[in-house]
């Protein structure tokens, strides 16, 4: 990883200062309303994007971790926490993987 | 020092979240061939998941600094809009040194629950941060390193907690709102695009997830402009 000082100072400045500017800066709300809408729904926009499809193969086998995006898909649905969420998807995963061995 | 404890307390539950889900950034980073002591660092200094995750995808690759900037500004956008929100809502108190030391700790989870104060101390939303940053380091330095003994197969079963943590934020808002779950519908149809379509598949994913993002968050913007009560909501 040669270039890793360069990229960690992109990554964690521009994470810095995106966070920082406008916390010490802005001192009124946003009016526009195209802007705030924007603003609104990117957070889940880049989330879903960062998910679909990636999630179905970040276990390295296409069934787990489509067995792991049922599960964790259904218990976010019921509401459960983040945490709950995150080790039931893995659970579902590693279940999938281990019947796969045994078969 | 009361207020500090206040927000120590209330940081418990989002510093034992991190811990698991940093767990895992912890061994997807080492499984791309990173150190222990480099993922440890990524973590402390950026605090993130998403932008962490797209980020250490485009590092294995040299040189891409422009797709670095572009994808972690697209997908941190949203810290600027908590920041803009909870500057509406500090005490007296956070002065401008203040500020630019502490929102370095706006992560959506810290913001959620600082935001439910009526008045946000600096002490109390430090206290608040300690145990999430802790926790978030803490637990990718973990995965680092116990992440190499544990057996490949529930290693990879691990990869795909990030994921569910990633669903747990955006499928219950999208229960509520229909336009949170078209948008979410059209940026992973439009990312599922760019993944399978030949030409399409050539662009970097620190870009084509950026692209899909702003795409997907306009025509929600331009279809279904939120209300005054959406924002409300929201903030």
């Amino acid at each position: 990883m040669p270039n890793f000082w360069i990229y960690l100072l992109i990554l964690s400045g521009s994470t810095y200062l995106i966070r920082a500017i406008p916390f010490a800066c802005v001192k009124k709300t946003i009016e526009n309303r195209f802007i705030r809408s924007f603003l609104y729904y990117i957070p889940y926009a880049v989330l879903s994007a960062m998910t679909f499809p990636a999630v179905i193969y970040s276990t390295g086998n296409i069934a787990s971790g489509f067995v792991g995006l049922l599960v964790g898909g259904a218990l976010a649905f019921m509401n459960k926490s983040l945490t709950v969420v995150a080790i039931a998807a893995s659970l579902g995963a590693l279940v999938t993987e281990l019947i796969i061995m045994i078969i | 020092m009361k207020l500090y404890l206040k927000g120590l307390k209330a940081g418990i539950p989002i510093g034992l979240g991190y811990l698991s889900v940093s767990f895992t950034f912890g061994i997807m980073a080492i499984s791309l061939g990173f150190s222990w002591w480099q993922a440890v660092i990524i973590s402390a200094f950026t605090l993130t998941s998403a932008g962490q995750l797209a980020a250490i995808q485009v590092m294995v690759n040299p040189g891409q600094y422009f797709t670095m900037l572009i994808s972690q500004i697209t997908i941190n956008m949203r810290y600027s809009f908590m920041s803009v929100s909870l500057s509406q809502k500090v005490s007296k108190r956070f002065s401008g040194i203040k500020r630019w030391l502490l929102g370095f700790f706006m992560t959506d989870e810290i913001f959620a629950v600082a935001s439910t104060e009526d008045k946000v101390e600096p002490v109390f939303f430090l206290g608040l941060s300690t145990l999430p940053w802790i926790g978030w380091t803490l637990g990718t330095l973990l995965g680092a390193l116990i992440g190499n003994i544990l057996p490949p197969i529930i290693m990879a079963s691990l990869c795909i907690a990030i994921y569910g943590m990633f669903l747990a934020i955006i499928i219950p808002p999208a229960k509520k709102s229909k336009p949170i779950l078209i948008v979410i519908i059209v940026a992973a149809l439009l990312h599922c695009a760019f993944y399978y379509l030949p030409l399409l598949r050539e662009i970097p994913s620190g870009i084509s997830i950026s692209v899909c993002a702003i795409l997907a968050a306009v025509s929600g913007a331009i279809f279904f402009p939120i209300k005054d009560k959406e924002d409300a909501d929201n903030a």
